[in-house]
C-alpha cells in the first residue's frame, strides 16, 4: 500500500456522488468524475500491474490513453474485456477489474524471476536459441512462450453488447478538444460551418481540467465547460464526446469510435455498446494535443513514478494524489509546474531536479522561498523500491550521489506532438531541434494541425493557433468568419532541453514499459546490425505494445541517434498505423454478425415453400428450399429421392426463381448478344428459347444459361444463381466499355419475376388448368424451346418457357413476383389429382447429374467448352469473348480433361465427389492423377450411385476402368467412364 | 558469431557486450557474378542458397529500404502447402519441407510452428472443393485431414456452431501448416547468406537496368553502378517497376493487402483457421497477439495502406466466425503490396534478356513459398534454367494457356 | 476511398466494383492473334502513379466509369465514363 490518496478537496470529481467498484476483488469507492486509475489512487492503490516479459511491478505512468502500465481485466464473464486502460475507464458503480498477467497474485508473481535473467533475456534473444534440439521448440519451448505470453483473457463466451455503425457528413471534423481544439471549433462554428468535434475524454477541455491555467480570468476548466456549452447549443455543430477518431483514410474518410456506453455497467436495453463511425468531412483540424515523455533512468518503472502531467491531473481533476512525499525530476520548463500544483494541494515536495543548469531563475521561484531542495544540472539516476518507490538516487551538478526519500516522483522528459493521425496516409513526422520532438510533416489532403500536436506548446498559442485555423479552414469553404476576440490566455515558459538517457544508475532503464524494452536492448540491437528504426522495433518489440509505443518511441529514436552518433533527424521515425487506440473487434464488426453476418435473400416463393414444409438451405447470398420432408421420411436422401420419381413419373414443381434474369432490348440486342454467348443468337426465331455458354476472354467457361427472343428486339437472359450479378455486370462492361455504340439497352428483372419450374410427363396437363384458354400449349402449338408472353388464372402476365432441366417434359413460368407464391399454390392445386409434388435444390442436382447436366462443381473457372462436352457450341462464324484464347495450344491439347460419367461397377457401392481418378494397378500418386470426380447423386432412377468427373483424355474413355481414390475419407471405388447422360440420352422424355 | 545456448550464457554474464553484427554492412563491389534485387525474404533466400547450395559467393543483395522492410514483415505470417493444382503441390511441400529444417540450417530461431492450418467449409460445394484438394494433397503425399462439424468442434470450440449465418459444417486440416516468426525469416537468411559471404547492401535503390547487346550487365544504382553477370529481380509489389526498366512489361498487378493484429491475449487459438464463408484468417501469434486479415482492397496500389470497407469486412467475418472476441480490440494495421499474377500463381523463370532473371507474382502467398522460391531461383539463375519444382511457373504459360488457376477466376488479379 | 460518380456524386468505394486497366481493357483487339489478345488480356503497365482504371457504379447507376488514380497516394483527379473511352473530365 503507498500513500497515494485521495486530497480532501478540490478535483472536477462530483464528491455528493461516492461509486462502489472492486479491484482484484477488494472493494472500494470513488466519486463521479474519477477514472479507475484516479480511483485507484484514491483508495491508495500503487501497485496496478505486471508488465509483459519481466512481469515487473507496475503502477500508473500516465492519465490518459497513452498508458502502457495500468491494463486491467475489467468487467467479468462474457462481457471480460483485457487489456483496458485503468487510465480511460470512467468509474461507475459496480464496476469490477482485475489485474492481469500474474500468478498466483499481484503482489507476487512468479514470473517475476525472469527479471533476475533479464541478462540473458535481452532483445531477441529468442532468435538465438531454442533451437535445439529441432523438435523441442514445438513440444517444449514454444509452449512455455505461450504460456506465459499475452497479457489479460479474453471473454470466452459470445459478447452479449450490440454494436452500432454510422455515417456522417462535415465540412470540417476538428478532433480534440483542448483549447485548440475548442477554439479552432468554436470559430468555424460561428461561421455556419457544419462542424463535428470528437474528443477521446468523457470532459471536453483537455490539458484544461488537468492544470490550474485560466483564460478570460477564470479556471481554464470553466472556459472550457462554457465553450462547450455554446457549441452544443449549435445546431451545425455535433459534439461528439468519448469518440476517437482511430484513423484517416482515403478521400476524406475518418474512422471514429463512440463509447456510447463503456461508462455504465451494461448498456441500457436496446443502445449499442459502442458505435463506429465512418466521418466524411471536406476538412479536419487536427487538435490531438501532445503526449508527455517518461525520462529513461534505472529503475524507472516502480510505481509511484509518474509522468508530471498526469500527477497535475490527478490533482486538480481528480481530487487525488500518487504520495504524500513528491519528487520532481524534469528537463523542461513545464515538470514545475508540477511541483507548484502538488504544493498548492497540499502535498510535500521533496526536491525539484533539473537536468538543466541554467534553468531561468524565476522558475521556481515560489519554491525556493518555501525551502523546497532544488537541484540543478542533476539527474535521477535510480529509483529504490520495489512494489512501491522509496527513494531516488540523484546525481548532482557536482557528481555526487545522494538518496531523498520519496514515495513518487514526477518526470517530464518534455512533450512529444500527436502527430499520429498525420501520418496515417504515409506523411512522415520531422523532427524540430527546437521542440526536441517530431512535429507533423506532409498532412493528409484536407488536414491542418494546431495547438501543441503542432508545436504550438503554450496555452495562449494554442488558442491562437485554434482560431486561426477555424477562421481560415471556415474561409477556405466560403463561410464568412466574423472577429471575435481571442481569449486571453498566459504564455507560460516553456523551454525544454532533451535528456534521453541518464547512464551511471544500477538497474535496468526502461524505454518502453509494457514490452519491457530498456535503453540497454535498444544499444544491443544497434550493435547487432538491427540499425533502421523500423528494424529496431521489429527486433526489441519497441512500440509494439497495447500503447503502439506513445511515451517510447521518441526516447528510443533518441538513444538509437546517440548510439550511432547522429542527430535524431538523420535517425528518422516509424510510420504510426492505425488505429490510434485500439479499437474493439465488435465496434467494427458492428451488427453483421451471427445470421445478420450477410444477408439472406429469400425467393417470392419463400412462403410457398414454407407452407410445403420445405428444409432450407444456405445456397450463397439465398435461403433454398433443399427438399419437401414428408412424415415416415427419415432423411434428405428419402425426400429428395419421392421427389425426383414424382417428377420422372408424373409432375413436380420447384422454385427457380433464384436464377439470374436479364432483360435486354434494342435493334443491336441479338448483336451484342452474338458476342458474349459462343454460340449465335441473331438466328433465333422469335417466341423461342436457346441454351447459351458465355466464355471469359480468356477462353474459359463463364456461365451458361437460356435466353428467349420474346421480339426481334427483346431477349430475356437467364444466368445461373451464382453468377447473376457478375453477367449482369460483364454484360454493362461489354456495352458501356467495349462496344458503346451498339443501340442496346439491359436491366436486371432478377427480383421482378417469379420463376417456377414445373416438370414431369403431367406437366402439360397440370399447367392447361392454369393457362388462360386463348394461349395453346399443345405439343404442336408450343413445341420444345418455345418462350412465349401469356397469361395464366385469367389474366395473370406471365412467360411460358418450354426448357427442361431436369430431362421430362418440363415448362418454366415466369410471373411477376408478387404473385409468385399464389400461382405456386395454384399449381399445387391444379396439379393435386396428377400426383404433384413440390421438390428441393436436391431433387434438382440429382436429375441434372442424372442427364449430364453441367454446374457449379463443372464451371468452375478451370474448364473450357470443349472439356464440358460443349465445344460443338463455339460458332466459327463470328467473333465472341473468349475465341480467341480458347484456341491457346493448352486449351486445345487432346490429355485435357474432358466431362464424362462414372459408375460403381459394384452398383451398392457409394462414391463421393472429390475423389481422384487413378488407371487400376497404378501407385495413388500425382504423377498417376487423371482427373477428380465434380458431383455425384444417388439415383433414384437407376437406384444406384452416379457421377459425373472429369478426367483426362474425357470422351476417349468411354468404357474403360478407373479407380476412385479417396484417401481423405479412404475409399477406393472401382467404376466405369461412360457417357455422361444417364438418362433419356436421346432427348425423347422432354419432347414428350 | 554461431547462436547457441553457450553464447546465451556466455553475453548474459557478460551484459551482452561481445554480440556482434547479425550481417556485415559493406560497401558495393564494382561487379559481383549475380546481383539480386529486392532484399526481402524471396532476395535472401534466393542469395543464401546460391551461395550454400551452388557455391556462388560473390554475390550482392540489393534493397532500397532495409532488409525485410516489403511484404515479408507485413504478412499474417501463415505457412501451408495445402494447395491443389500440381505445379503448386510439390512446390509449396518442397518449401514446407525446407521450413521443418530451416532455423537448424540457418542458425536462427524463426518460430517456425507447426500448429495445423484448417480450412473450414460451409456448403456441400465447399466440401467436395475441399475433398479435391486434401486428396491432391495426399496423392502428392502432402498430409490432409478432413474434418466434419464435431470434428472442428473439438478442436475449436470457441467458433460460432449455434448462430452462423452459414453453419460450419467441417473442415481441411494441415497438421503441419502453421506460422513462423515473419520478421525472424527475413534476418535469418540475411545472416546466414552474410556468413557465406553475400554482400547485403541496404538503402541501395536501383535506378535502371543496363543491357549491352541484349544482356543484362548491372544495375545502376542509387549508390552507384553495380556489374553483374547474372541479375535476379525478387521485387514483389515492384515486380513491374523494375522490369520495366528492362523493357518488360508483366502479367502483374500490385494492390494492397492489409493485415492485422490484435492486443495480446492469453492463448485462445491454437490453429491457423481460415473461415470458408467469407474472406478471413486467424492464428494467435507467440506473444498473443491475434493475426488475422481477410481481402484484397481490389484496386492497383503502391500505398501500403488500404481503406475502411476491407477493415469492416475483415471484422465482420471475424465476429461471424468467433463472436467472443467482440472486447478484444484491433491494435494495429497496415497494408502490403502483393504481386497478384493473372492466374494467382507465381513465376520463377528466365526472361528473354539473357542474364536476367524473374521471380514475381506471388499474390498473397509469397510468405510460406519463401525458402522454396529462394531455392528454385537460385537453381534457375545458377543454372540458367528452372529446376522442375519450378517448371511450371513460366513466364510464357499465359500465352501458351498453361495457366495454373487454383481458384478458376481467370485474368483478374483482384479476384484470386 | 471516395468516388465522383458523374451521375451520382460523391460515394464511398465500397458502392463500385474495380476491374482493373481501362487503357488496356478497353481496347479489346479485332482478329484472331493470340498474342494481340494475350497482350490484352494478361499484360498491364502497373504503373506507380496515375491509373486509368474502370469502377462501375454497381449499388448506384450502373455506369462502367474510368476513374483517374494517383496509385501511390489513392488521389483520383479524373472520373468520367466508359462508354466516352473515359474522355471529358468531370471530378
Amino acid at each position: 500500500m503507498s500513500s497515494a490518496g485521495r486530497l480532501p478537496t478540490g478535483g472536477l470529481i462530483d464528491r455528493a456522488r461516492p461509486i462502489q467498484f472492486r479491484f482484484d476483488g477488494r472493494s472500494m469507492s470513488g466519486f463521479a468524475g474519477d477514472t479507475l486509475a484516479s480511483a485507484l489512487i484514491g483508495n491508495g492503490v500503487g501497485l496496478v500491474g505486471r508488465s509483459f516479459k519481466y512481469h515487473r511491478p507496475r503502477g500508473i505512468l500516465s492519465a490518459g490513453s497513452e498508458e502502457p502500465n495500468a491494463l486491467a481485466e475489467l468487467r467479468s464473464g462474457a462481457r471480460r474485456e483485457p487489456n483496458t486502460r485503468a487510465t480511460t475507464v470512467e468509474l461507475f458503480d459496480g464496476l469490477e477489474a482485475q489485474s492481469q498477467n500474474r500468478w498466483p497474485s499481484l503482489g507476487f508473481d512468479i514470473l517475476a524471476l525472469n527479471g533476475l535473467a533479464g541478462g540473458f533475456l535481452s532483445a531477441g534473444f529468442y532468435y538465438k536459441t531454442f533451437m535445439w534440439p529441432a523438435a523441442f521448440w514445438e513440444k517444449v519451448y514454444e509452449p512455455l512462450i505461450r504460456r506465459a505470453a499475452g497479457l489479460g483473457r479474453s471473454a470466452s463466451a459470445e459478447d452479449p453488447d450490440h454494436y452500432d455503425k454510422a455515417h456522417a457528413h462535415c465540412d470540417i471534423l476538428v478532433i480534440g478538444a483542448g483549447p485548440a481544439g475548442l477554439m479552432a471549433a468554436l470559430t468555424a462554428a460561428r461561421s455556419g460551418a457544419r462542424v463535428i468535434l470528437a474528443d477521446e475524454d468523457s470532459l471536453p477541455g483537455g490539458r484544461l481540467n488537468g492544470e490550474r491555467h485560466e483564460i478570460d480570468g477564470r479556471a481554464g476548466s470553466k472556459w472550457a465547460a462554457t465553450a462547450t456549452a455554446e457549441l452544443a447549443a449549435m445546431p451545425n455543430v455535433r459534439l461528439m464526446r468519448r469518440t476517437t477518431i482511430f484513423g484517416v483514410y482515403d478521400g476524406g474518410t475518418y474512422g471514429a469510435v463512440e463509447r456510447v456506453n463503456d461508462h455504465v455497467a451494461v448498456p441500457p436495453p436496446f443502445q449499442p455498446r459502442q458505435r463506429m463511425w465512418r466521418i466524411y468531412a471536406r476538412r479536419a483540424i487536427l487538435a490531438a494535443g501532445a503526449l508527455e515523455r517518461p525520462l529513461v533512468f534505472a529503475n524507472n518503472d516502480r510505481p509511484g513514478i509518474m509522468l508530471a502531467g498526469a500527477v497535475r491531473s490527478y490533482i486538480n481533476r481528480f481530487g487525488v494524489t500518487p504520495g504524500q512525499r513528491l519528487a520532481v525530476f524534469t528537463c523542461s520548463d513545464n515538470g514545475w509546474r508540477a511541483a507548484a500544483d502538488a504544493a498548492a494541494a497540499g502535498v510535500s515536495i521533496e526536491a525539484v531536479i533539473d537536468s538543466r543548469s541554467d534553468v531561468a531563475p524565476a522558475l521556481g521561484a515560489d519554491l525556493v522561498a518555501r525551502g523546497i531542495r532544488i537541484f540543478r544540472g542533476a539527474q535521477v539516476i535510480r529509483a529504490l523500491g520495489s512494489r512501491a518507490l522509496q527513494a531516488i538516487e540523484v546525481r548532482d551538478h557536482t557528481g555526487r550521489v545522494s538518496s531523498i526519500l520519496c514515495d513518487a516522483l514526477a518526470m517530464s522528459g518534455g512533450w512529444s506532438p500527436v502527430t499520429h493521425l498525420t501520418s496515417h496516409l504515409g506523411g512522415r513526422p520531422v523532427w524540430s531541434e527546437a521542440h526536441a520532438a517530431f512535429v507533423p510533416g506532409t498532412l493528409p489532403p484536407g488536414m491542418s494541425v494546431v495547438g501543441a500536436a503542432n508545436g504550438a506548446m503554450t496555452l495562449a498559442r494554442a488558442l491562437a493557433s485554434g482560431r486561426d485555423a477555424g477562421a481560415r479552414t471556415a474561409s477556405d469553404l466560403d463561410r464568412t468568419v466574423s472577429d471575435a476576440p481571442l481569449p486571453k490566455a498566459d504564455d507560460e515558459p516553456a523551454s525544454v532541453r532533451a535528456l534521453w538517457h541518464v547512464s551511471g544508475g544500477r538497474g535496468p532503464a526502461f524505454v518502453d514499459f509494457q514490452n519491457d524494452v530498456t535503453a540497454k536492448d535498444v544499444g544491443l540491437a544497434n550493435r547487432e546490425g538491427y540499425r533502421s528504426v523500423e528494424l529496431l522495433k521489429r527486433y526489441t518489440t519497441l512500440g509494439m505494445a497495447t500503447d503502439q509505443g506513445k511515451t517510447s518511441n521518441v526516447n528510443a529514436l533518441a538513444i538509437l541517434a546517440s548510439e550511432r552518433a547522429q542527430p535524431v533527424a538523420a535517425v528518422g521515425t516509424t510510420l504510426n498505423r492505425p488505429p490510434y487506440t485500439p479499437v474493439a473487434i465488435g465496434a467494427l464488426a458492428g451488427h453483421h454478425r451471427g445470421k445478420d453476418f450477410r444477408a439472406t435473400r429469400l425467393s417470392p416463393l419463400h412462403e410457398w415453400a414454407r407452407e410445403q414444409g420445405a428444409a432450407f438451405i444456405e445456397s450463397g447470398a439465398w435461403l433454398r428450399a433443399s427438399w419437401f420432408p414428408r412424415p415416415g421420411e427419415n432423411d434428405w436422401l428419402e425426400s429428395a429421392s419421392r421427389e425426383v420419381r414424382a417428377v420422372r413419373s408424373a409432375v413436380g414443381l420447384t422454385d427457380v426463381s433464384t436464377l439470374g434474369k436479364i432483360d435486354i432490348q434494342g435493334p443491336d440486342a441479338a448483336t451484342l448478344l452474338d458476342r458474349v454467348y459462343c454460340n449465335t443468337f441473331s438466328t433465333l426465331q422469335v417466341g423461342r428459347a436457346r441454351y447459351g455458354v458465355m466464355l471469359r476472354e480468356d477462353g474459359f467457361v463463364m456461365d451458361d444459361g437460356t435466353t428467349s427472343r420474346l421480339a426481334a428486339d427483346h431477349f430475356v437472359m437467364t444466368t445461373t444463381t451464382a453468377n447473376a450479378v457478375g453477367i449482369m455486370r460483364h454484360l454493362e462492361f461489354c456495352h458501356q466499355g467495349l462496344w458503346p455504340d451498339l443501340d442496346v439497352q439491359m436491366a436486371s428483372v432478377s427480383e421482378q419475376w417469379a420463376q417456377l419450374a414445373i416438370a414431369g410427363p403431367k406437366s402439360r396437363e397440370t399447367l392447361t388448368r392454369i393457362v388462360d384458354r386463348q394461349h395453346d400449349i399443345s405439343d404442336a402449338a408450343f413445341p420444345y424451346l418455345t418462350a412465349r408472353e401469356i397469361t395464366v388464372l385469367g389474366g395473370t402476365r406471365a412467360r411460358l418457357f418450354r426448357i427442361s432441366y431436369s430431362g421430362e417434359l418440363a415448362y418454366e413460368l415466369a410471373v411477376p413476383a408478387g404473385v409468385g407464391s399464389a400461382v405456386a399454390s395454384a399449381i399445387m392445386e391444379a396439379g393435386k389429382d396428377l400426383g404433384i409434388q413440390p421438390y428441393g435444390l436436391e431433387a434438382m442436382g440429382i436429375m441434372r447429374i442424372e442427364k449430364g447436366h453441367v454446374a457449379g462443381n463443372e464451371i468452375n473457372g478451370q474448364t473450357t467448352a470443349r472439356d464440358l462436352g460443349l465445344g460443338k457450341m463455339m460458332s466459327r462464324k463470328k467473333d465472341y469473348i473468349g475465341r480467341v484464347l480458347a484456341e491457346r495450344p493448352a486449351l486445345v491439347t487432346p490429355d485435357r480433361w474432358g466431362l464424362v460419367g462414372l459408375k460403381p461397377v459394384d452398383w451398392t457401392s457409394r462414391i463421393r465427389a472429390g475423389a481422384h481418378l487413378i488407371p487400376i494397378g497404378a501407385a495413388a500418386t500425382t504423377a498417376n492423377d487423371l482427373g477428380y470426380v465434380t458431383s455425384v447423386a444417388f439415383s433414384p432412377t437407376f437406384e444406384r450411385w452416379i457421377g459425373l468427373g472429369l478426367i483426362s483424355g474425357g470422351a476417349s474413355k468411354h468404357g474403360t476402368r478407373i479407380r476412385l481414390v479417396d484417401l481423405l475419407r479412404g475409399t477406393d471405388v472401382e467404376a466405369e467412364v461412360c457417357d455422361p447422360v444417364f438418362y433419356d440420352p436421346k432427348g425423347e422424355r422432354l419432347h414428350g | 558469431m554461431k547462436y547457441s545456448i553457450f553464447s546465451i550464457l556466455r553475453e548474459g554474464l557478460r551484459g551482452g557486450k561481445g554480440w556482434t553484427p547479425a550481417w556485415r554492412e559493406p560497401e558495393p563491389k564494382p561487379h559481383y557474378d549475380a546481383v539480386i534485387v529486392g532484399g526481402g525474404g524471396h532476395g535472401l533466400a534466393t542469395a543464401y542458397y546460391l551461395a550454400k547450395e551452388h557455391g556462388l559467393t560473390n554475390i550482392a543483395v540489393v534493397e532500397k529500404g532495409y532488409i525485410g522492410s516489403g511484404n515479408v514483415g507485413r504478412n499474417t505470417t501463415i505457412i501451408r502447402s495445402n494447395y491443389l493444382l500440381p505445379d503448386n503441390t510439390h512446390f509449396y511441400e518442397w518449401s514446407m519441407k525446407l521450413w521443418e529444417g530451416l532455423e537448424q540450417d540457418f542458425n536462427y530461431n524463426a518460430m517456425v510452428s507447426q500448429r495445423g492450418v484448417l480450412n473450414l467449409y460451409h456448403s456441400d460445394g465447399q466440401r467436395d472443393a475441399y475433398v479435391r484438394r486434401g486428396n491432391a494433397m495426399r496423392l502428392a503425399g502432402v498430409d490432409a485431414e478432413l474434418l466434419d462439424a464435431d470434428g472442428v468442434r473439438a478442436m475449436a470450440p470457441f467458433l460460432d456452431f449455434a448462430n452462423a449465418r452459414f453453419p460450419i459444417q467441417g473442415g481441411l486440416l494441415q497438421r503441419r501448416g502453421g506460422t513462423a516468426r515473419h520478421d525472424a525469416v527475413a534476418w535469418g537468411f540475411a545472416r546466414g547468406a552474410d556468413n557465406r559471404g553475400v554482400d547485403i547492401l541496404q538503402n541501395t535503390e536501383v535506378t535502371g537496368i543496363r543491357i549491352e547487346a541484349g544482356r543484362a550487365v548491372g544495375v545502376e544504382t542509387t549508390r552507384g553502378f553495380i556489374g553483374a553477370s547474372k541479375i535476379g529481380l525478387a521485387c514483389a509489389g515492384n515486380s513491374s517497376r523494375v522490369a520495366a526498366m528492362a523493357g518488360l512489361r508483366l502479367p502483374i498487378e500490385s494492390h494492397v493487402l492489409q493485415a492485422f493484429v490484435s492486443e495480446g491475449i492469453k492463448p485462445t487459438i491454437d490453429q491457423v483457421i481460415t473461415f470458408g464463408a467469407g474472406h478471413f484468417y486467424i492464428s494467435q501469434s507467440d506473444k498473443g497477439g491475434l493475426v488475422f486479415g481477410g481481402d484484397i482492397d481490389g484496386y492497383n496500389s503502391y500505398a501500403q495502406r488500404g481503406n475502411l470497407y476491407i477493415i469492416e469486412d475483415v471484422h465482420e467475418a471475424g465476429m461471424a466466425l468467433w463472436p467472443a472476441i467482440g472486447r478484444v480490440r484491433t491494435l494495429r494495421h497496415w497494408g502490403g503490396i502483393m504481386d497478384m499474377s493473372m492466374d494467382g500463381s507465381p513465376i520463377i523463370d528466365k526472361t528473354p534478356i539473357d542474364g536476367l532473371y524473374l521471380n514475381c507474382g506471388w499474390c498473397y502467398g509469397g510468405f510460406k513459398a519463401t525458402p522454396a522460391s529462394g531455392w528454385c531461383f537460385a537453381h534457375t539463375i545458377a543454372r540458367d534454367e528452372p529446376h522442375k519444382l519450378n517448371a511450371g511457373f513460366r513466364l510464357d504459360r499465359f500465352a501458351s494457356g498453361r495457366l495454373i488457376d487454383e481458384k478458376g477466376a481467370g485474368a483478374q488479379p483482384n479476384l484470386h | 476511398m471516395r468516388i465522383r460518380c458523374p451521375y451520382c456524386g460523391e460515394r464511398s468505394n465500397d458502392e463500385f466494383t474495380v476491374l482493373g486497366d481501362a487503357d488496356a481493357l478497353l481496347t479489346r483487339p479485332s482478329g484472331e492473334n493470340i498474342e494481340a489478345f494475350h497482350e490484352y488480356v494478361y499484360q498491364r503497365t502497373n504503373p506507380a502513379g496515375l491509373h486509368r482504371e474502370l469502377w462501375y457504379h454497381s449499388a448506384g447507376c450502373r455506369r462502367w466509369l474510368v476513374v483517374t488514380r494517383d496509385t501511390r497516394t489513392h488521389e483520383i483527379t479524373n472520373v468520367a465514363f466508359a462508354n466516352s473511352r473515359g474522355e471529358g473530365a468531370t471530378a
